[in-house]
């Protein structure tokens, strides 16, 4: 088959701005065609914090008001961000992978001029405007229900701005990276497992990093989890320096570019072993 | 049961070549029919040129580029439409998917609408572009599927059993429009169909494989005149009675005169076979054992 001329296209990175906002555009209009199962799922999101906070907030009363120096309004002020992390923290889940390849969904992507991983940034972005917006009623009822200690500084909330989205694309990079792993194998599941438990635990999502043992929180450090939950979390509600601050986008920064080098070079790998089976 | 217990200790591998050796080339503007049974290679083959799959051996060449290595000038200029496949917004009309389509193929505005509302008007599809997908029927998802995936106009299209599952005006109707896709813009064209329809309204050329390799590959008529040893004789009587026989090619002409002297003929036609059964031929001659 010989080769024919070329066409015309747009710059590219307005061509990627113009990506980003037509794929955010399509996925809210496509989540507010289902806005009462979107509801009943933001609302179902909010029954894991709620539960921690109620446990939490009890433990800290029956032992005089505080655990390690953490009062049951600050648990309550963490659980409901936390909430709000959770929210913009959803990204395309590992577990979808495979059924991604046996629909054909996969190959159809691959089909495109575009790396994969735009689509899932693209489309999880534009769900979280509508999620927000599902959230707000959710974190104004358990605010009104816990009464949270809620004090934040105007750098923390910049911080915290700012981190929420760069927990969202660590997150990202991070499950992308796990659901390659279905390209050699379609029954990842359990490799899945273990790392949803890791992320548990080290992240500060089950409880606060600080409520760790010493060598769990030395651990977390090395990690990425902790950017993608404690992190943000803390900016908001915690006492945290103007240097911890930025130390820790500094941080969040420094697992995106790993992110990206990851991405890539398992990509490049995994690809080869792309069997296209199913449609 | 045994066989699941047994796979827990001892796992077996067996390694299949879906496509062995296979070798052709296509000139530009060229519609050329892949043929075969179910299983034969041709999906195998279709994802290997599109950049899909990546070859254990051999060497692939497209436009120009190794499919394999993906580049987005490739990917740019060509397209692989697959009869079961969707890839539209599910909920939204497909005009919005289109819109995402302009931008990941980075087409200025323009010529975007240019290309699209002229597809459209081809297809006359102004009305279902409108519908959110989930409410089209299966023939018109794939005609709104078809115009999705020629957008950015590509110059070499791989079409996998386009007309699958549709009645036959539709399929006329996609045929139609690839013809005229083809005209206009002297694309190449490779596509697979079980539907012979398809293939003779559209294919000068046919490759047949069969157990991933090649058993033919020439034109339609080349096919016909090598693979099929009978011809088919219809004759209708002066009393209404109709007669078929099929004789083999060699005693054409004394079955015909045998025919006329012994009957009072009003109308008679000597044909070869339907392609589908030439086909069938083709595939028994060469079935393993």
């Amino acid at each position: 088959m010989s080769a024919e001329t070329v066409r015309r296209r747009e710059p590219w990175l307005r061509s990627m701005a113009d990506f980003y906002l037509t794929a955010m555009r399509t996925q809210i209009q496509t989540q507010f065609q289902y806005r009462i199962p979107m509801y009943m799922y933001t609302l179902g999101m909010a029954a894991e914090p709620t539960i921690y906070l109620v446990v939490w907030g009890a433990i800290a009363r029956s032992h005089g008001g505080a655990v390690n120096g953490i009062t049951a309004s600050q648990f309550a002020a963490y659980y409901i961000v936390w909430t709000l992390v959770r929210v913009m923290n959803i990204v395309f889940t590992p577990y979808g992978w495979e059924e991604r390849i046996r629909e054909g969904h996969l190959s159809g992507q691959l089909l495109r001029p575009m790396h994969p991983i735009h689509y899932d940034l693209a489309d999880f972005a534009g769900q979280k405007i509508p999620w927000i917006v599902m959230y707000l009623p959710i974190g104004a009822g358990l605010w009104l229900a816990f009464h949270p200690a809620f004090h934040p500084r105007p750098l923390g909330v910049v911080v915290f701005l700012v981190a929420i989205w760069g927990a969202y694309v660590i997150r990202s990079f991070n499950q992308f990276i796990l659901g390659m792993i279905t390209m050699f194998t379609t029954r990842a599941g359990a490799i899945f497992q273990v790392w949803f438990l890791a992320e548990l635990l080290l992240s500060g999502r089950l409880v606060p990093l600080t409520l760790m043992p010493h060598w769990s929180q030395s651990l977390a450090s090395w990690l990425p989890f902790k950017w993608t939950f404690y992190f943000p979390i803390e900016s908001l509600v915690g006492h945290m320096s103007n240097a911890s601050l930025l130390a820790g986008l500094g941080f969040q920064l420094l697992w995106i570019a790993i992110g990206v080098l990851a991405v890539s070079g398992t990509w490049r790998l995994s690809v080869r072993h792309y069997a296209a089976v199913g449609n | 049961m045994r066989a699941s217990i047994r796979s827990l200790f001892k796992r077996q591998w067996r390694e299949v070549r879906a496509v062995d050796g296979i070798s052709f080339e296509i000139e530009s503007g060229e519609v050329v029919g892949f043929l075969g049974p179910n299983g034969a290679g041709k999906t195998t083959t279709l994802k290997m040129l599109s950049g899909l799959l990546y070859p254990t051996g051999g060497a692939v060449r497209v436009l120009g580029h190794t499919p394999s290595r993906r580049e987005r000038d490739y990917l740019r200029r060509m397209t692989l439409v697959m009869g079961n496949r969707n890839q539209l917004q599910w909920d939204l009309p497909a005009l919005d998917s289109f819109e995402l389509n302009r931008a990941i193929y980075r087409l200025p505005r323009e010529e975007f609408r240019a290309t699209r509302d002229e597809l459209v008007e081809l297809l006359d599809i102004g009305d279902l572009v409108r519908k959110p997908v989930r409410q089209l029927s299966l023939g018109e998802r794939m005609k709104v599927e078809v115009v999705g995936s020629l957008l950015h106009l590509p110059q070499v299209l791989f079409l996998d059993e386009p007309t699958i599952g549709l009645d036959v005006t539709m399929q006329k109707r996609i045929r139609g429009f690839i013809a005229r896709y083809n005209e206009r813009y002297d694309a190449t064209v490779l596509l697979t169909s079980h539907y012979m329809a398809d293939v003779e309204a559209l294919c000068k050329r046919v490759i047949v494989i069969h157990h991933g390799r090649v058993l033919f590959d020439g034109s339609l008529a080349t096919l016909t005149h090598r693979f099929s040893a009978l011809k088919t004789i219809e004759a209708v009587l002066a009393d209404g009675e109709t007669i078929r026989l099929q004789v083999p090619k060699n005693e054409t002409s004394q079955a015909t005169a045998k025919l006329l002297a012994e009957h009072e003929v009003t109308d008679l036609t000597v044909e070869d076979p339907p392609i589908e059964d030439v086909i069938e031929q083709v595939f028994a001659s060469e079935a393993p054992a």
